[in-house]
């Protein structure tokens, strides 16, 4: 099977963006989780599709160059907003995964016009009303990512049983780049809920049922701030929902998105 | 040479079974199992050894902080610093020391030691530490800009000790409207600066690169004349040849009136690095970013749990000498090859540690103030080992220039 993506560099603000692209269509923008992105999954496949999928690595992970200078992780969502101008990307779908989730959250709430739809799987960014977003910073990063599936052996199949040295280094980097912009308070914006009121942007946002990482109650709380959302939870699913219910994600996201080109 | 007493008084009363089963005694391991009366009782214990130590003739006191551990109850080593500043007249308060990246407002880390340094009349030894990773998880301080956040405190409150204010300071992680200290400390132009450390080639580079004398905790003496050559190679650059007063070694050393009870006390110096209870989690000790990117691989290789801290058993301890135990003349001759080695001129002696009781930690004392340091005294005479205060160093490179400056002027 010929490889469906290509891989490139593009020079975002003052540093080297690591860059996946694949398919045709209109353009559509993943955001990854905290812990990296693993490569061109199947899901990315199923929304190249219909799409130009562009999956970048967020700078300070996998192997995307530190901006030393961020703080925090709206200063990334401006960065990505320079990326999609320097892309000459003026509108666009996005999806956000997890971590990845809020900065697109974030995005939304910068520039208005810009996103035509939003997609938001378990995503950081708002402080739960129960519970507390699971803090990777005190337990193994296996564990850490192991508490994001519901069914621990799609783990093993996206990572191997045993993740070889450069995985875990990766994982290492990330996770420095993670605490270098989203320490304190831990991943979330308290300004968030109150900025997305002001969102029109239609959003679909879907959780796993059995998210152990980002409570449910997180997308509750979305769907309350945005006021075009809806809320899908995904039964039998952990935090990994694109791993883990990478099918029915897509579809959900296609017509979603369908939808609105229809209409 | 400047002989210390040192221990990281231990919170050694609480069910030492809960910590097995907890499987770490640190960061998370929960404080009920913390008795106060019980502290109350080892805080006093530990003063009473301190002023017994005075007596006995020790050089200094050494104090340092850890938080959320019963490896040490010192929660901010100010307070027992103020406490000794008060009730000793002669000894070193020496603190190694103060973790100045948890610290939200070095300002008042100023205050605080002027005045430790203005009530012991001078007798103050401000080190600075970058604190464990446990420190920065518990004062919740990003660990990824912990080494950042060090070298802008220091400078902040050094600038706060030597310079008038009322000046404003807007740096990276610190922004302080207004710094004008009403306390300032006794000792011109400050108090002198020490740097503990042992893992990161980047401290020792930065203590020497500011002429401030570097303690060594506890390492072997092959990894410690790396680290001497070093320390050495980096003054050179920086355009001065640092001798004995720059170098300071931290080590276990437990004396008792018999060879068989000083080994026997000594096996509790294992009591925090975890043979008993196990101490703290890798990943704790190290959080993301708080290490340079030398320690990425091995981190990653401790995050999945596929490398383990491990501690050479007591026995390998003692005969590589990184652990010392016996009656005074066996102390005093292994200590002689230390010296000898690594020719440092302050040397911490800690001596007491995890269950050794109040009465066995006073022998300890008395025959280390009585019996090992006059013998160190005249080896350390003998091979030239000055300390900073004997040899009059300059505090800082900053200082010594400035010296080297007016004496040119005065010429």
């Amino acid at each position: 099977m010929t490889q469906t993506w290509t891989e490139s560099f593009v020079e975002v603000a003052g540093g080297k963006m690591h860059l996946l692209t694949g398919g045709i269509g209109e353009p559509l923008l993943i955001l990854h989780r905290d812990v990296g992105n693993p490569g061109w999954l199947p899901f990315y496949e199923h929304m190249a599709r219909r799409f130009t999928v562009y999956v970048p690595s967020h700078p300070g992970f996998d192997k995307s160059a530190r901006l030393d200078w961020m703080r925090n992780v709206r200063d990334l969502a401006a960065v990505y907003q320079w990326l999609l101008k320097d892309l000459k990307l003026a509108s666009l779908s996005m999806i956000g995964l997890g971590f990845g989730g809020w900065i697109a959250a974030e995005m939304a709430t910068m520039s208005h016009h810009q996103c035509k739809k939003l997609v938001l799987v378990s995503a950081m960014g708002i402080q739960p009303t129960r519970g507390e977003i699971m803090d990777q910073f005190l337990i193994y990063t296996t564990d850490y990512i192991r508490a994001g599936f519901f069914d621990p052996s799609k783990m093993d199949q996206l990572y191997g049983a045993e993740p070889n040295v450069e995985q875990l280094v990766t994982w290492e980097i990330n996770r420095e780049m993670t605490t270098r912009i989203a320490w304190k308070p831990y991943m979330f914006n308290q300004a968030l809920p109150i900025l997305l009121r002001g969102v029109d942007t239609p959003t679909l946002i879907v959780w796993g049922k059995e998210d152990k990482i980002t409570p449910v109650n997180c997308g509750e709380r979305y769907m309350q701030a945005l006021p075009h959302a809806q809320f899908v939870v995904l039964n039998q699913c952990g935090h990994f929902v694109e791993v883990e219910k990478a099918d029915e994600l897509a579809k959900l996201v296609n017509e979603f998105i369908s939808f609105r080109n229809a209409a | 040479m400047h002989l210390m007493y040192f221990t990281e008084q231990p919170m050694s009363a609480y069910p030492q079974e809960e910590g097995e089963k907890f499987g770490y005694t640190a960061l998370l391991f929960p404080n009920k199992f913390f008795n106060p009366v019980e502290g109350s009782r080892l805080y006093h214990e530990r003063l009473e050894e301190y002023l017994y130590a005075e007596e006995c003739g020790v050089d200094g006191i050494m104090l340092n902080e850890h938080h959320n551990a019963p490896f040490c109850m010192q929660a901010k080593t100010n307070i027992f610093a103020a406490i000794l500043a008060a009730m000793t007249k002669r000894v070193k308060i020496v603190l190694l020391g103060n973790p100045l990246p948890i610290a939200d407002n070095p300002v008042r880390l100023a205050e605080e030691l002027a005045m430790i340094d203005l009530i012991s009349k001078g007798r103050l030894v401000s080190g600075f530490v970058r604190g464990g990773g446990v420190e920065s998880l518990a004062a919740n301080a990003n660990p990824a800009y912990n080494r950042e956040r060090f070298a802008e405190a220091h400078d902040l409150i050094i600038k706060a000790w030597t310079q008038p204010g009322p000046f404003r300071w807007e740096g990276d992680h610190y922004q302080l409207r207004v710094v004008n200290p009403w306390v300032l400390p006794l000792q011109q132009p400050h108090p002198r600066v020490w740097i503990p450390g042992v893992v990161s080639r980047e401290t020792i580079i930065w203590a020497a690169e500011h002429r401030y004398p570097y303690i060594i905790l506890n390492a072997p003496i092959e990894e410690s004349k790396k680290i001497w050559q070093l320390y050495d190679d980096t003054a050179a650059q920086a355009g001065y040849a640092a001798g004995p007063e720059q170098r300071g070694y931290l080590i276990r050393c437990h004396v008792a009136e018999t060879e068989e009870k000083a080994i026997e006390n000594a096996k509790q110096f294992m009591w925090m690095q975890g043979e008993f209870t196990g101490l703290t989690h890798p990943l704790w000790a190290s959080p993301a970013g708080y290490l340079g990117e030398w320690a990425r691989k091995p981190l990653a290789e401790f995050r999945v749990g596929r490398r383990k801290q491990s501690m050479p058993p007591f026995e390998k301890q003692l005969q590589a000498m990184s652990l010392i135990a016996g009656t005074p003349k066996q102390v005093v001759e292994k200590l002689r090859i230390i010296l000898e080695e690594t020719r440092p001129s302050i040397l911490a002696l800690w001596g007491n540690d995890g269950k050794v009781s109040h009465e066995d930690s006073m022998t300890c004392i008395r025959l280390l103030g009585q019996e090992v340091m006059p013998a160190m005294r005249e080896i350390g005479d003998r091979l030239g080992l000055k300390s900073p205060f004997e040899a009059n160093a300059p505090v800082s490179l900053a200082y010594s220039r400035k010296n080297e400056a007016a004496v040119a002027a005065a010429l």
